[in-house]
């Protein structure tokens, strides 16, 4: 059994000298949100990573401290952003949430929402189905009775709050609502193509909405088609790796027939893992070449808009606002000078920047749901610094943090709006054109 | 150990407080420094000096070692466990208890992490300066019992130089009370100099008071590039002789420089064969004289380029790029074995020559980095701990530089500390008589030998500090 785990570990990991590159220096020790958590050094990146690599040498049996320990962690990769030495955590312990991930060391609940979660978005139809339900039970006023009459709490008491942080369903979804091919009323500068993930999709379907309407504005006629699925980050993260590539291969095959320039995507955590899709289908002989061209494609709504800023006249607003830097972006793909770049752009935007921007927000897939107290207390730690800048706007580049950051600010009572940039950017935009 | 003792340990510090897991102790069983790691029996999370003082005795009581521990970020393998010990952390100790702005101080718990104190008394115009390399995650404690330096310390001094007081848990479990708030007290013999650079070998710190300075209001970053590694080094004694004092000069050889260019991103010139760092502060227009004969002694000694950071910003990136040199150095091989050898200032051209002659004769590469207007370099051996031949090589080239170092009149360690890694070199600097008569100050201390043990000196050298407690040990022994 415990052979059988160290050579799967080793089997996930990129190659073993991931294993060796840390030098246990602990510069990204305070970095860390679980280790700030907790004081436990096995809660720190250096100490997960002394965890995974006596594992990998079958030094210590993969038990339940293990199991835990790679759950609670973020994912964030805050550690990777502070390390020096280059060590690729993320790697590593998605390597060993693939050990842990349906094995008995699982919380029956992590399991059991892992499991629905990840059946439901890797099928777009179940998506729309479960969406539906999920728009009529909040609508319907089926919540409100279940929660007043606090039989849910009797169910399951942790469900009432964890139902809250469930972001509302769009009436209308976004595949609905965005044609197969977009036209620009502007001269044609740029053919794009447009990913509209699965829970923007449903969930978040006016920020789609004013992506294309952006995108519209800069003169680009864009492409949307039907075929296209979840980037299949969920999965990814979760170590199911292999429902991540099959849906990485309907969606290379979705857009490989379309002539376009650049994919864009709005929500962080789907471009990144899209761009990884060449590494991920690396040892594909059918697929890798074409993996390469599509990654390479991949470009984020704001890395657009900052490449475009010379062109582009904003109008005044005169909200004030704070930004807060999705993992996905600051710490995976590095974009963190972008959205400052656009806001500074934006004639009399009163810009604050908040302390510990790049701290994350605590949502981090479904970690919210399944570590919900450790979880609202670092929303409370974001909430509080988003408070102190006195905004009435955040903004936000990803779902995840989207639908959190708006349950902290009911939970918490801070009186701010949660926005999308680009719907903001849509705003100084469009007045211009008015 | 014992389950009886262990029992006993955690009914001291409670429950949440205690592990013996496997996975605990394993996380405990490093620090920062290369090749050395031993798991303890257990780890504990002392919540108040009654805690701490318990454990203690019950140390003496049932013979087992004690290791105090901060963040774990120490370079000599000071806070490594030894045999038959427990771990005493103290990261939780961290609130900054004071800050007295009419007498300049700031009393703080062992746990606080220096940059977190620094960045607070900043906000009230006042200054901490010892800055170690790893001052966003070491805490005071650690900084307190290891005297850590820093980037500053060629203007500002150490940590030593701003520790006015302390408390400690003595190994008898007393608390013993060192200094004050005054400004002069001769009262008896400076106990606080002696629990400063302890390495937590005499007492457990639980209470630290900092001496503060005002912040000084201006200063000038400046990045010198050069074409030859001498003329950084002779640029440095030059500038000194010069009777200038910056804040800081910091030194980054060729391979160091590619490395915290890779991590960084800020603009490093990657073929220059070194850079020097240099920070001038203080108040109104001697800052900007200062900064021009410097500069001017830069030209003179050949240097290839100036940069001036235009902004604090900038400024505050290139200081965290030559933060991150360490760790940056193992981007190139899985192994980083840094040393602290350290030179009168005069002497640093030479000494820097020697780890270049080193890393030839002994076929091993070295990135070389370092403080160096203090003559504290850091020579760092980039190898591969699986390669036992190479780790031997490297062991030799080490031997080499140390040896050179002594010649020159310098030490093993600028601010490391002894701990586990230094301590075969400590009696060429420290001598014969100096080594006994530390050994005799711990020994009246710490009668049993408890806390520790082994890092330094060895008070018993048949094993590494810890002495023979359990039988099976013994019998070994009498064989
Ligand atoms: C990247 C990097 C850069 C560094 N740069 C510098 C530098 O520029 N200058 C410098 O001087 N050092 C530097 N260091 C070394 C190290 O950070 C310092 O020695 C620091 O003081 C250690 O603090 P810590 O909290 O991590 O202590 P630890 O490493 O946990 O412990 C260090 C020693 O202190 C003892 N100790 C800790 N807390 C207590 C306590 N409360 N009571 C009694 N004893 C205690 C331990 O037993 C041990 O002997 C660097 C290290 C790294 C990894
Ligand atoms: S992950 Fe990087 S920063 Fe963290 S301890 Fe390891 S080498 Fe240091
Ligand atoms: S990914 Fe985030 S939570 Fe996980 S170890 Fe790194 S910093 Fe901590």
């Amino acid at each position: 059994m415990e052979s059988n785990h160290k050579n799967l570990l080793f089997s996930v990991l990129p190659d073993e000298d991931v294993l060796n590159q840390c030098i246990h220096c602990g510069l990204c020790l305070t970095t860390c949100p679980t280790y700030s958590l907790t004081q436990f050094e096995r809660s720190s990146p250096r100490g997960r990573i002394k965890l995974i690599n006596a594992a990998a040498k079958g030094e210590i049996e993969i038990g339940d401290t293990f199991a835990y320990e790679m759950n609670f962690c973020l994912d964030c990769q805050a550690c990777e952003t502070a390390c020096p030495a280059g060590v690729k955590y993320g790697s590593m312990v998605e390597a060993a949430r693939v050990i842990v991930q349906d094995s008995k060391l699982n919380s029956i609940l992590r399991r059991i929402i892992r499991k629905i979660t990840m059946k439901i978005v890797i099928s777009k139809r179940l998506l729309k189905i479960a969406s539906r339900i999920l728009y009529f039970y909040q609508n319907s006023g089926v919540q409100k009775v279940l929660h007043r009459s606090r039989i849910i709490n009797l169910i399951f008491p942790k469900l009432s709050e964890i139902d809250d942080l469930s972001p509302k369903v769009s009436k209308k979804f976004s595949s609905e609502l965005i044609p197969e091919i977009t036209l620009t009323e502007n001269k044609v500068k740029h053919k794009a193509a447009i990913h509209l993930g699965c829970f923007m999709d449903v969930m978040f379907a006016n920020i789609n909405k004013d992506t294309i309407d952006v995108l519209s504005l800069c003169g680009c006629e864009i492409q949307n088609p039907i075929e296209q699925v979840c980037c299949g980050s969920l999965p990814g993260h979760n170590g199911d790796y292999e429902s991540a590539r099959k849906l990485a291969k309907k969606n290379i095959d979705a857009f490989e027939r379309l002539d376009y320039e650049f994919l864009i995507v709005n929500s962080s955590g789907c471009g990144a893992f899209m761009k990884e899709y060449a590494y991920l289908l690396r040892d594909d002989p059918s697929y890798s070449e074409k993996a390469k061209v599509f990654s390479s494609k991949i470009k984020d709504i704001l890395e657009f808009v900052n490449n475009e800023l010379g062109e582009i006249n904003f109008n005044k607003l005169h909200d004030k606002i704070t930004y807060h830097d999705a993992c996905h972006h600051v710490h995976t793909q590095k974009i963190i000078n972008e959205p400052r770049n656009i806001l500074k752009a934006i004639p009399d935007l009163d810009v604050n920047e908040m302390n510990e921007s790049t701290w994350c927000c605590g949502s981090a897939g479904i970690y919210n749901i399944v570590h919900y107290d450790d979880s609202m207390k670092i929303l409370e730690r974001k909430m509080d610094n988003i408070k102190k800048t006195g905004a009435s706007i955040v903004l936000a580049a990803n779902h995840g943090c989207l639908a959190q950051l708006q349950y902290g600010a009911d939970k918490f009572h801070v009186a701010v709006e949660v926005i999308h940039p680009v719907s903001l950017i849509k705003k100084a935009l469009q007045k211009t054109t008015e | 150990m014992e389950n009886s003792v262990k029992e006993k340990i955690k009914r001291i510090v409670g429950e949440r407080n205690y592990s013996d897991s496997y996975e605990d102790r394993l996380c405990y069983s490093y620090d920062a420094t290369a090749l050395l790691h031993q798991l303890p029996e257990a780890v504990t999370f002392p919540e108040n000096e009654e805690q701490i003082s318990s454990l203690v005795k019950l140390a003496n009581e049932t013979k087992f070692n004690i290791v105090p521990r901060g963040s774990g970020t120490g370079l000599s393998g000071g806070s490594i466990p030894v045999e038959n010990s427990i771990v005493i952390v103290m990261t939780r100790w961290n609130k900054i208890l004071e800050v007295d702005t009419r007498n300049l101080t700031a009393t703080v718990q062992p746990g606080v992490i220096t940059a977190n104190l620094q960045s607070e008394v900043e906000k009230i115009g006042l200054f901490y300066p010892p800055d170690p390399g790893s001052m966003n995650v070491c805490t005071i404690g650690g900084n307190v019992a290891n005297n850590a330096g820093g980037l500053r310390a060629l203007k500002y001094g150490v940590t030593k130089n701003y520790v006015l007081g302390t408390e400690m848990i003595l190994p008898n479990g007393d608390l013993l009370k060192t200094g004050g708030k005054n400004v002069k007290d001769v009262a008896g013999y400076n106990l606080r100099d002696f629990v400063v650079g302890s390495e937590g070998t005499l007492g457990i710190i639980t209470k630290i008071l900092l001496k503060l300075i005002p912040l000084p209001s201006e200063s000038i970053t400046i990045l010198a590039y050069f074409d030859r590694l001498h003329d950084s080094a002779e640029s440095v004694s030059e500038i000194i002789a010069a009777k200038i004092l910056p804040c800081m000069m910091e030194f980054l050889d060729n391979t160091t420089i590619n490395c915290v260019e890779d991590f960084t991103h800020v603009g490093l010139p990657r073929q220059s064969e070194a850079v020097l760092l240099i920070e001038i502060d203080g108040r109104g227009s001697i800052v900007n004289e200062d900064a021009e004969t410097v500069k001017n002694i830069l030209l003179k000694n050949h240097a290839s380029f100036i940069r001036v950071a235009d902004s604090i910003n900038e400024a505050l990136l290139l200081k965290t790029a030559r933060r991150s040199a360490f760790s940056a150095l193992a981007r190139r091989r899985p192994t980083t074995i840094l040393e602290d050898a350290t030179v009168p200032r005069s002497e640093l051209p030479i000494i820097i020559e020697k780890v270049t002659e080193a890393g030839k004769k002994f076929n091993v590469t070295f990135g070389n980095f370092g403080h160096a207007g203090d003559g504290n370099i850091h020579p760092t051996c980039l190898t591969d701990e699986r390669d036992m031949a190479e780790i031997n090589k490297a062991h030799k080239a080490f031997d080499f530089i140390f040896n050179e170092a002594i010649k020159l009149g310098g030490t093993i360690t600028g601010e490391h500390g002894t701990g586990l890694a230094k301590k075969q070199f400590l009696e060429k600097v420290a001598g014969i008589p100096g080594v006994e008569m530390m050994k005799k100050i711990k020994q009246s201390i710490d009668e049993n030998n408890i806390l520790n043990p082994g890092k330094i000196f060895s008070i018993s050298p048949r094993c590494e500090g810890s002495l023979p407690f359990r039988r099976e040990q013994i019998k070994d022994f009498q064989n």
